[in-house]
């Protein structure tokens, strides 16, 4: 194994040699005979599957009981690599729940010119029927993930946030579970951080937001639109962990000042809900008045405060993909920092300059729908054809402020198993930083790799894999 | 418990148990046409089956005339027939996926087995498979199913209602199965007491799996009054209506102790109703009134309770 292709950065090595959070695992790896690692990886498909951890993949149709590919070797990241990360998602996660706060006020920082009316208030995640509430702790997102890429040693991005409801967490658990399971060994030698404290942290999070009606201990439930779900086996994995009740739209109800389940021993108080339902669906009587998944007259119990709803409805306006560009001035703007982490240049199809410098250069570019997600809808320029180029420049054209671009970055590598052995391929990270009167986030995230050759694509949805992402204690 | 955690692991129960239902009934057909019989020919068995299950309605609108390849596809495969071995299994899987964290994952397993090992037969020629097997295999995935809930799961709320859907369910079935006794011979009176009536009785016995344990209970002689004896009155008889009932009784005992009585218990009180009305009758009484009036009350009856059941539990209050 060597330093891996010319111009990615390869987490493992330092020029040609080994760096010191890998070492031990580097030792690992080059005593590990091959019918061993096919055991092994037998093993742990085996195990996933046994769980039941599948994903069904969106528009595919075909088996909805496929496995995430799960690839052995961990991403290790030392103790000051982490710190620095810590501090700038936590900066972010601050910084986005103010914007929040703020635009669902007085919007002083449209007022001061900062970030355009126009992409706040006529977002499609705008929700007018929340102007005005503000929800307990001034907390609007509960749960943020930060999706970022590594393009050098010191060199981090984000890609983007997702502030409504970032899936995936189950993975970073499980895959540590099953990392620990058949590799007991790895665990004693290095001193890897835990993060099975995650469904701990996370049910304290969703009591410390309890609304002001509820004096008890909070009953705290999550929201699934049901078992037809893609992401219901991790719906009901959390619920699990937490010991809190998994609920759909049709257990709960109405009543007065509070929202009810429907129990065998009777109805029963619900003080927080953490919702996996989009917006759209929460409230029939509020918004889409045809869903059938959420609960009639929610939205007017949040609004008195009988119930609070994590994330808060209407907090999707802080993840588009058109107010990214603007964090590193949320940043400024509300807590008086520098941005930690940096954004990735972004132009913006709205505007003529970026127009015409994207149209020009669309064939080294990497382009995006601005409420896309999941890895459809987008470009990758230097991957893609002609025809396929010339194809999205068609769409490009029909409907320009519907699209960012961003160049092309040069992602890390992390080694990774494959047919041959073992080999560099791309990866990112999600961390899931969590808000309510502390702001938590578990050493820890989601490594998603890309398991084709090259591929800069490591969504799930896309034929990506997952790894166990390590942070090595002092 | 949510209610409808409660709601998916009774209906799981029930479904499991319709399932051995639906390919036991499927055995009693196949035996009964082995018989050289009544002038009606085989149409007459295969339609008493269909009767009992309450699906002749289904069947006749989807297949017309009945043949038993029509029916065997029709009870153990076709999933419009909502009581199929397949449609059954399924709805059971399906329940349970739902509420697989109310689950172990030996109970998990046991089911997912069964629905995947289902899925192959499906796609097998039915050529290739026999009555027999169909059965056999039913009845075994459905035991291991049951083995691994009564070993593995926690005694708690969702463990009664899981047992409390397999004792209804199954009182239900023996109730039916004893109706196509009754159905069978309908057209043709002076069979009763003949040879062919104490082997038609003899069917309903090893359909229930029952015919040794009657021996061993009774001895001698398979006659009209002690299987109906057997099946209905005799507590030591697994699937017999009392043993059945009694179950469910108990299970609604154990789900009022633990909810106290601030959960209505109806159900409960109805089903004790019942049983006691059962232990009040001996088998000439049950004779006297006729068999048959007596099945449909009692079938009747059971529908009650389970209305009971849905009212008191898995409405959730509202």
């Amino acid at each position: 194994m060597t330093g891996g292709k010319m111009g990615h950065y390869n987490e493992m090595f330092e020029g040609e040699s080994v760096r010191d959070p890998y070492a031990r695992l580097s030792q690992w790896v080059g005593t590990m005979p091959d019918d061993f690692r096919q055991m092994k990886q037998a093993e742990a498909e085996a195990l996933f599957r046994r769980i039941g951890i599948t994903f069904a993949v969106y528009g595919e149709g075909g088996d909805p009981d496929r496995l995430i590919p799960f690839d052995m070797m961990p991403r290790v990241f030392e103790q000051a690599e982490w710190r620095k990360l810590e501090r700038g998602i936590k900066q972010r996660a601050r910084a986005l729940n103010a914007f929040l706060r703020d635009v669902y006020g007085r919007g002083e920082i449209i007022r001061a010119g900062r970030i355009p009316a126009r992409l706040v208030y006529q977002n499609e995640a705008y929700e007018k029927a929340v102007v005005g509430i503000v929800p307990p702790r001034g907390v609007y997102s509960h749960i943020i993930g930060i999706d970022l890429v590594r393009t050098g040693k010191d060199e981090f991005y984000v890609l983007e946030d997702n502030c409504r409801t970032p899936s995936g967490v189950s993975y970073m658990l499980e895959n540590r579970e099953i990392m620990m399971r058949m590799f007991p060994q790895l665990f004693r030698n290095n001193r890897i951080e835990p993060v099975d404290q995650y469904p701990a942290l996370l049910r304290r999070t969703l009591e410390s937001v309890a609304p002001p009606k509820c004096t008890d201990r909070p009953t705290c439930v999550i929201l699934t639109p049901g078992h037809f779900n893609s992401a219901y086996y991790e719906h009901s994995f959390l619920a699990n962990l937490m010991g809190v009740e998994l609920v759909e739209g049709q257990d709960l109800f109405v009543d007065g000042e509070f929202v009810y389940m429907r129990t065998t021993t009777g109805p029963r108080r619900v003080d927080v809900i953490y919702r996996r339902i989009d917006d759209p669906f929460l409230d029939p009587l509020c918004f889409r008045s045809d869903s059938m998944l959420g609960v009639p007259g929610l939205m007017d119990v949040y609004r008195s405060g009988g119930v609070s709803i994590c994330s808060a409805p209407g907090a999707g306006v802080a993840d588009d993909k058109a107010i990214y560009t603007f964090v590193p001035e949320m940043i400024r703007f509300y807590l008086g920092e520098e941005p930690i982490l940096n954004n990735v240049q972004t132009w913006t199809l709205w505007k003529d300059d970026d127009y015409k410098y994207v149209m020009e250069n669309l064939p080294d570019l990497v382009v995006k729908e601005v409420h896309g997600s999941g890895g459809y809808g987008m470009l990758v320029g230097p991957k893609s054809t002609k025809e396929e180029i010339e194809l999205f420049r068609r769409k490009i054209e029909a409907n320009p402020s519907n699209y960012i671009a961003q160049p092309t970055l040069s992602l890390s590598t992390c080694p990774t198993f494959v047919e041959e052995g073992i080999a560099p391929r791309h990866v990112d990270l999600r961390p899931y930083c969590l808000c309510g009167d502390r702001i938590e986030l578990v050493p820890g995230g989601l490594t998603r790799v890309a398991l084709r050759e090259g591929s800069l694509v490591v969504n799930s949805s896309q034929g990506g894999g997952v790894k166990d992402t390590w942070v090595l204690s002092e | 418990m949510l209610s409808r955690t409660a709601s998916n692991l009774f209906w799981m129960g029930r479904h499991l148990e319709r399932a051995e239902t639906a390919a036991r009934l499927l055995d009693v057909g196949q035996r009964i046409t082995l018989l050289p019989n009544t002038d009606a020919g085989y149409q007459n068995e295969w339609n008493s089956l269909l009767q009992a299950s309450g699906t002749a309605g289904v069947f006749a609108r989807k297949y017309g005339e009945a043949t038993q390849e029509k029916i065997e596809e029709f009870i153990f495969f076709d999933r419009d027939n909502p009581s199929s071995v397949v449609s059954c299994i399924e709805k059971a899987r399906e329940s349970g996926r739902i509420v697989r964290t109310a689950l172990t994952s030996q109970v998990w397993d046991a089911l997912n087995v069964t629905y995947q090992e289902l899925r192959r037969i499906e796609r097998t020629p039915r050529e290739q498979l026999d009555t027999a097997s169909l059965t056999d295999f039913t009845t075994g995935h459905t035991s291991t199913v049951r083995g691994a809930i009564n070993a593995t799961q926690l005694r708690n709320d969702g463990w009664h209602f899981m047992n409390l859907g397999y004792s209804l369910e199954r009182a239900d079935a023996t109730a039916r199965l004893l109706d196509v006794k009754y159905f069978v011979l309908l057209p043709r009176i002076e069979f009763v007491g003949s040879g062919l009536d104490s082997y038609q009785w003899q069917v309903i016995l090893r359909a229930l799996s029952a015919h040794r344990a009657y021996h061993w209970a009774y001895g001698g002689d398979i006659t009209a009054g002690r299987v109906a004896d057997f099946l209905i009155l005799n507590g030591e008889s697994p699937r017999s209506l009392i043993t059945s009932l009694y179950e469910a009784v108990w299970h609604l005992e154990g789900l009022a102790r633990r909810y106290g009585p601030d959960v209505p218990a109806s159900a409960r009180d109805k089903a004790r109703e019942v049983l006691d009305a059962l232990q009040e009758r001996d088998i000439e009484m049950i004779f006297d009134e006729g068999l048959h009036e007596f099945l449909s009350w009692f079938i009747g009856e059971l529908a009650s309770v389970s209305a009971l059941v849905h009212q008191d539990f898995l409405l959730g209050g509202a």
